[in-house]
């Protein structure tokens, strides 16, 4: 076998810190992306470290009462709002024996009551009763010093920035505004940008991939014309728009963010001949799903933000969404796609929201094959002879309109090695 | 009274009849991934939303696709034989179930149940997706043409992505 040494792959059984990671960085090693160990170090090093973590929207817990099933990781958590409006995570998992004991995707409680012995938790994930605690006719019941206070549900703590609620196990996180940092806080505030929202409904997918590759994918702004013929075929996108792609100081957060020109983008001849299938004269049937009516404060008409670890929010044209990953082992993730618009859209903008959301979403035409190229790479990395992947477009310090580049994905892995002190 | 009633059911059963094969060439149609074909079934204004039945019951009308108008369909199937990247696939979507609820002037209310059934290359076959059909159905030249198709699927966590219309 000629050209790598992928032969000579480490099955040492190693864990943690003996992993040695390549040390040109635009090689990327195999084994972050399927490697259980690595995984259980994510969850300690990343998820419950220190980070916040995106959980949901506060339009989806828009009253007192209301509640939704999310996750910080892949630990299961509910998300309420108490009788006061303060918003709360708490483990979704009974401090008695365990049970899972909120089922439904939202809804609307005064409290929790676990189905299995009835102990009862409060919004704030307090417990508040234990059904006999003092047994029947003096026999029995909970021991005299067992201290409910003790036993609430752990809690997460709550921060929110522009209707936008995250968590975080450490005790002292900076604010979300240090977190994100100045380059990538200001477009975070250009789309959550104080209006109130309007949840439109949430798409849900398993992605038989690694989370991290989904976040590199939406660092990657070298496949969006390359993969996805829909927009240059569309005139949605095309490699000579407008574009930058700025990232946070620490590398672990990023943005892609795009300007449509009005009308149809001119690609060159050399341009469409790198393009596979580009076509020249393509319109919609339909052009409303691309129509735009420009609603943020800022220069981009496209803004793909990744906030490190597991938030993706999306500002497209008129289509506003999150993504929430759920790692479930290293193989594989769950997606949470929360779209919305604005409370005081009417009923033309909504539809026109719901047109448009035709193009993401798990059968979106972008979203289809994301979805596709992220599962075949998992195969590719979990099947194959161990290799190092390559991150080798663009350079570190080229100037951030650069779009024929891999920058970004370089620079998370440069934050990931060092948090995870691999 | 017994009569009209008789009469109301045999009519109903009648128009069941037709849209069971009626739906039984859609499946046909979309199980060999003609898309173009598949745009045939709907008159000019119709509408055709996926949706999952979470989203539908909570009232919230985010759609996983959301056609008005045979224009969008048509723009989707050009999308999906032109653009889109995506595994190969057999695809097997079963109709059954059918049921004519009520005929209102030209437009017959009615409901089926359905299950898509993908097989990838070296994977078992699995179930894509179940749901149900709520239809409004209307005669044309003759013809019956889908006026109103929604789909309801209780498959709410989709295995990666849904790449064909149901
Ligand atoms: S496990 Fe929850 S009350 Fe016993
Ligand atoms: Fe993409």
């Amino acid at each position: 076998m000629d050209g790598d040494n992928r032969l000579i792959a480490k099955v040492d059984g190693h864990t943690g810190t003996d992993r040695g990671w390549p040390a040109d960085e635009t090689r990327i090693p195999d084994w972050i992306y399927t490697d259980q160990d690595v995984y259980e170090r994510e969850i300690e090093k990343i998820f419950l470290g220190r980070h916040w973590n995106y959980v949901g929207l506060e339009c989806e817990v828009p009253e007192p009462g209301n509640y939704i099933r999310s996750y910080v990781g892949p630990y299961p958590v509910v998300v309420t709002r108490n009788m006061d409006g303060e918003l709360h995570v708490f483990e979704n998992r009974c401090a008695h024996r365990g049970v899972e004991f909120c089922r439904e995707y939202r809804g609307s409680a005064n409290s929790f009551i676990c189905p299995y012995h009835n102990w009862t938790y409060d919004l704030k994930g307090d417990l508040t009763a234990i059904p006999f605690r003092r047994g029947i006719k003096g026999k029995g019941g909970a021991p005299r010093d067992f201290d409910m206070a003790e036993f609430g549900l752990r809690r997460f703590h709550v921060a929110t920035r522009g209707g936008v609620i995250f968590a975080t196990a450490c005790d002292d996180m900076e604010s979300i505004e240090d977190y994100l940092g100045p380059e990538i806080c200001a477009e975070f505030d250009a789309t959550f940008d104080g209006t109130e929202f309007r949840l439109l409904g949430v798409h849900r997918n398993i992605l038989p991939s690694n989370w991290k590759l989904y976040q590199e994918n939406l660092k990657d702004p070298y496949h969006a014309t390359l993969l996805h013929t829909y927009l240059t075929t569309f005139g949605l996108f095309v490699s000579s728009n407008e574009s930058n792609i700025p990232t946070d100081k620490l590398g672990r957060h990023g943005g892609l963010l795009s300007r449509r020109s009005n009308g149809r983008p001119d690609v060159p001849e050399e341009d469409q001949a790198s393009m596979q299938a580009f076509k020249k004269t393509m319109e919609l049937n339909d052009p409303r799903v691309l129509a735009f009516f420009p609603e943020a404060d800022s220069k981009w008409s496209g803004a793909v933000l990744t906030i490190f670890p597991t938030l993706t929010a999306l500002r497209q044209t008129n289509i506003l969404n999150t993504r929430l990953l759920v790692p479930r082992g290293p193989n594989e993730f769950m997606m949470l796609w929360t779209v919305f618009g604005r409370a005081d859209d009417d009923e033309e903008m909504t539809r026109h929201r719901l047109r448009q959301n035709n193009i993401f979403g798990p059968a979106g035409f972008l979203g289809i094959e994301d979805n596709e190229a992220l599962k075949f790479l998992q195969d590719g990395v979990r099947k194959a002879m161990p290799r190092e992947g390559l991150a080798v477009l663009g350079e570190d310090n080229e100037p951030t309109e650069t779009i024929i580049t891999e920058r970004a994905i370089r620079g998370m892995y440069r934050y990931y090695r060092d948090v995870m002190e691999f | 009274m017994a009569t009209m009633l008789d009469s109301k059911s045999a009519v109903l059963r009648d128009a069941r009849l037709g849209i069971e094969e009626f739906n039984y060439a859609y499946a046909e149609t979309l199980d060999a991934m003609d898309v173009d074909g598949w745009v045939e079934y709907f008159t000019e204004d119709a509408f055709y939303h996926v949706i999952a039945r979470d989203n539908a019951e909570s009232g919230l009308p985010l759609g996983l696709i959301y056609c008005e108008g045979k224009a969008m369909m048509r723009d989707r199937a050009y999308a999906l034989l032109n653009t889109e990247m995506f595994a190969p696939r057999y695809l097997h979507l079963s109709i059954t179930n059918t049921r004519a609820l009520a005929i209102d002037g030209d437009e017959i209310r009615a409901s089926a149940n359905y299950t898509l059934i993908e097989t990838l290359v070296e994977e078992t076959s699995r179930i894509q997706q179940v749901g149900k059909y709520r239809d409004v159905f209307v005669r044309e030249g003759g013809r019956l043409l889908l006026k109103e198709r929604i789909c309801i699927y209780d498959s709410v966590m989709i295995d990666n992505c849904l790449v064909f219309p149901v």
